[in-house]
């Protein structure tokens, strides 16, 4: 049976791994590759690289860092932050990257996707999603790591990014993010009754009885979380034995 | 590449056909369309290239499905080396998700590159086309519905997961082939 994933996340900026608290006020938290490593061997299912550097000189390091990732690493692994065009997917999918994953510039120019699709296969776009509730509580997406909001709804947008050739749809809830206390289930479950292709939950993970309830109630394919597993509050290995022991089909 | 120098082996990547025709072992791997990937192998001859390769031969993913008959994909003749179709993945409920993708466990194994002691681990897939169970199949996973996980006809071995990227167990798998 197809198992759920388990995906630690890892912000990088300069070549260090850092995870922020609701987006802001970023704690270091070690070496991207060492970290991935560990991961992997701990029993991780993939791995999500972000890159929040600005600079050019960043964007650099990081295309490195993406070599070092792929000759270091033997499970699949998705890069993302700061992609803007088919030249930035191109660069990363020859530096060794599995998949890429698309935010504000899918927003900004979602043709991009389409591109994307047809050029590498849908399997290599990951379409990432930032979104957090209104007074109305409607799911509003938004751009720049959660800094300006869209016209977008979650769901419209979603449904319209497979459409379009997205393989995975990564969702944040900036509600839930670095706050702890579970995933955002409710709108997660709707999320996978309207798409057809995968979805990974990420942003609020806390306990190992968050996960277990993305994949029951949210019904997620994937769970994402970062500072939890860099800080060793929740041990991957342990978490996908939970798991396991509560009848959620992992792989161990 | 990396999979292939973690493992000690200098691998070249090439389109060259004296060089593929002259290696000891040759990989067929790729992620992508079936029709562009035939065409681009019959504009350089590596079609006919291919079929006479005699030393042992690994197919991955779209090299599973390019050494079939035919594929669903664009509809389009393949290499032929296997006398079996490829077909895609009709989802049969709303929890049948297409591409197929993760990790999925490896069954009713017949010794081949995926050893026996290997039933029931996982290996990681990420493909909306399969090959259908059948006299070549090696072993076997189930999504929607069982399919050809790994394939096997006299040189030609074949997985459809990606065993560069299936942790341990694929560096096992690949190992098994460079050792043939």
């Amino acid at each position: 049976m197809l198992a759920k994933r388990i995906i630690p996340c890892l912000d990088v900026k300069d070549g260090t791994t850092v995870k922020g608290v609701n987006f802001v006020n970023f704690r270091e938290a070690g070496d991207p590759v060492e970290l991935g490593k560990r991961y992997s061997d701990a029993g991780a299912d993939e791995l999500v690289y972000l890159d929040i550097t600005a600079s050019h000189e960043g964007r650099r390091t990081f295309v490195e860092l993406v070599k070092r990732v792929a000759s270091a690493i033997n499970i699949p692994f998705t890069v993302g932050g700061g992609i803007s065009d088919i030249d930035d997917v191109e660069k990363l999918l020859d530096a060794g990257a599995d998949k890429i994953s698309i935010n504000s510039a899918a927003i900004r120019n979602p043709e991009l996707i389409d591109g994307i699709a047809s050029r590498f296969g849908s399997q290599v776009c990951v379409v990432a999603i930032d979104a957090k509730t209104t007074a109305e509580n409607e799911w509003i997406c938004y751009l720049n790591g959660g800094r300006i909001p869209t016209g977008k709804t979650l769901f419209e947008w979603a449904k319209e990014a497979q459409e379009r050739g997205a393989g995975e749809i990564l969702f944040t809830s900036m509600d839930h993010d670095g706050v702890k206390s579970g995933f955002a289930n409710n709108a997660l479950a709707a999320l996978n009754d309207i798409l057809s292709i995968p979805v990974i939950a990420s942003g609020g993970a806390g306990s190992y009885k968050d996960f277990y309830d993305v994949f029951t109630i949210g019904k997620a394919d994937a769970a994402l979380a970062a500072s939890i597993f860099h800080f060793n509050e929740i041990s991957v290995e342990r978490l996908k034995r939970y798991l396991n022991e509560r009848n959620i089909t992992v792989r161990l | 590449m990396c999979a292939l120098r973690r493992l000690g082996v200098d691998a070249v990547l090439t389109d060259d056909k004296d060089v593929i025709t002259n290696a000891p072992k040759v990989i067929f791997p790729g992620v992508g369309e079936a029709a562009s990937a035939m065409s681009y192998l019959k504009a350089h001859g590596l079609d006919r290239v291919i079929r006479d390769l005699r030393q042992p031969v690994l197919g991955i993913c779209i090299g599973q499905q390019l050494l079939c008959r035919h594929s669903e994909e664009n509809d389009v003749e393949c290499l032929g080396i296997f006398d079996t179709d490829v077909r895609r993945f009709e989802a049969q409920s709303r929890l049948d998700k297409i591409p197929h993708m993760g990790w999925n466990t490896v069954h009713h194994l017949r010794n081949g590159i995926v050893s026996k002691q290997l039933d029931g681990q996982y290996v990681y897939y990420v493909h909306s086309y399969y090959v259908p169970v059948g006299p070549y199949t090696d072993s076997v996973t189930e999504y929607i519905l069982p399919f050809s996980a790994s394939m096997h006809k006299d040189n030609f071995y074949t997985t459809q997961f990606h065993p560069e990227k299936s942790g341990g167990i694929g560096e096992l798998i690949l190992k098994n082939f460079l050792e043939l």
